[in-house]
């Protein structure tokens, strides 16, 4: 394997391979010196195409953490606005000889076409409306640290699953690992091709019944007004997460959000900020897991 | 062709004089705490506390080091790298660091073992106890307790064995062919 591009390419073995790795990452960031030497010499360039605050952070303080020079490119300021097109602009970095390239990109299949093009490894740090792996990875890590277990657990996902990338990975994820998975929103927000196995729920309170994980997505304002439903404050009414809805989930269900949360929503400020809520958690997983990812990529480039 | 070398009765003998060599050296046991190399370190360093309770009367600290994230060599091994548990369970400011390890052979283990102590703090020594010296050092590093020398040639390979992970304990010399 020399690229991260998706989770629905990658086996269940490969999952559990990057959560174990992550769990001694973990260890790494609570000492004083949160620091090893594991990847000194090799050097990173994060692409982001689209904007992004959170994702670009923990890429890169989980590329430092791991001893390595790190490049960084953002659009607005890049010769992509000059017209250049996405493979000459990857092919010029690869010449400044990096090793590794996160990208994310506003068209689905971007950082697949991009590893198919370039030796070094590729990790998506999003694409499109199709895949957020690393996001994946980290809320699988973050469930086994509180439950123990993925497999058998209920798992909602609530929300605009139709263009949430962050969803399309859970899905392939929890579902490789043995979880059951629940979507629920309205039905012009739900996928039509689904893995088997994944049950569709339009009413809030039958979904989240018993569940032991409630995954919560973004609102995205952006598709505000293209009629995938009629109002926010519909939207909140019915799908949004307040503390009596939580209720009807198991006792010790956990609530998760992949952020920037829109509080009051999709999710009100007393549940967010609730025992039950593992959000600043996933935070700190995700430099542990992209630590571990980069980790085992590199270790499997030089076998090939 | 494999040779057995040593027995489980030897494994013991030779750990119980380094048991005591340590309490010698170090005129007691103040300060000191013992770190295994995963893995074969981990259980050498384990039977070690247990000996030296027999002779003191007290426990010392065990703790255990993987040295993954530091070695030199990613990029020519083979296989998954497997990260296992890193575990330090005294502050190592000031202490004595005993690093145990079941065969010295290189010295980049140990090179890398020194490093990863270093980023815990600043021990006031770092000493090293192994169980089989084979020799062909690339690195100028030396055990301060061994359990056997044991020459041998680049194309064979030293195995040890432990109860721990469900064999015999043994120490075994394979050559290829």
């Amino acid at each position: 394997m020399k690229d991260l591009v998706g989770i629905k390419e990658i086996e269940k073995s490969d999952i559990e391979r990057i959560l174990n790795t992550a769990s001694s990452f973990k260890d790494v960031l609570k000492r004083d010196i949160k620091k090893v030497p594991a990847l000194r010499g090799k050097t990173v360039v994060n692409l982001f195409f689209e904007p992004s605050t959170r994702t670009k952070t923990s890429f890169e303080l989980a590329e430092k953490r791991m001893s390595m020079d790190v490049l960084n490119f953002s659009v607005p300021t890049s010769s992509v606005v000059k017209g250049e097109s996405l493979l000459d602009t990857v092919r010029t970095i690869e010449a400044y000889g990096v090793d590794f390239i996160v990208i994310r990109h506003s068209s689905s299949g971007a950082p697949h076409f991009i590893a198919r093009n370039v030796n070094a490894s590729v990790i998506s740090g999003g694409d499109g409306i199709n895949e957020h792996p690393t996001q994946a990875l980290l809320d699988a890590f973050s469930i086994i640290e509180k439950k123990g277990r993925l497999e058998g657990l209920k798992i909602a996902i609530v929300g605009d699953i139709l263009h949430s990338r962050v969803a399309k990975s859970n899905i392939y994820c929890l579902a490789k690992l043995g979880a059951k998975v629940r979507l629920i929103g309205p039905p012009t927000l739900i996928p039509m091709d689904l893995p088997e196995g994944v049950t569709v729920f339009h009413d809030m309170d039958e979904g989240i019944k018993d569940t032991d994980v409630i995954m919560m997505l973004r609102i995205q304002m952006e598709r505000q007004g293209k009629g995938f439903f009629p109002s926010t404050g519909e939207y909140s009414m019915l799908y949004g997460l307040n503390i009596n809805r939580l209720g009807l989930a198991k006792k010790d269900a956990i609530v998760m959000h992949p952020g920037p949360m829109n509080r009051g929503i999709e999710i009100s400020s007393e549940v967010a900020d609730c025992q039950q809520s593992v959000i600043l958690e996933q935070v700190t997983n995700g430099i542990a897991v992209r630590m571990a990812v980069m980790y085992l990529l590199s270790g499997m480039q030089e076998n090939e | 062709m494999t040779k057995e070398l040593l027995n489980k009765k030897d494994i013991e003998r030779m750990l119980l004089r380094i048991a005591h060599e340590i309490i010698e050296k170090n005129k007691g046991i103040e300060n000191i705490c013992l770190v295994g190399i995963q893995r074969g370190g981990v259980h050498l360093a384990k039977r070690l506390r247990l000996m030296i309770k027999g002779i003191e009367n007290t426990e010392v600290p065990v703790g255990s080091l993987d040295i993954s994230l530091y070695r030199d060599d990613i990029r020519i091994r083979k296989g998954h790298p497997v990260v296992r548990k890193t575990e330090i369970p005294c502050d190592v400011n000031d202490k004595k660091i005993i690093l145990v390890d079941d065969v010295l052979f290189t010295g980049r283990s140990i090179r890398s073992a020194m490093d990863a102590i270093m980023d815990f703090g600043r021990p006031a020594q770092i000493q090293l106890a192994v169980l089989i010296d084979r020799g062909h050092r690339e690195l100028p590093i030396r055990a301060d307790y061994v359990g056997k020398n044991i020459p041998t040639s680049m194309s064979e390979n030293i195995s040890v064995q432990f109860e721990e992970e469900g064999h015999e304990d043994k120490v075994v010399l394979q050559s290829k062919e």
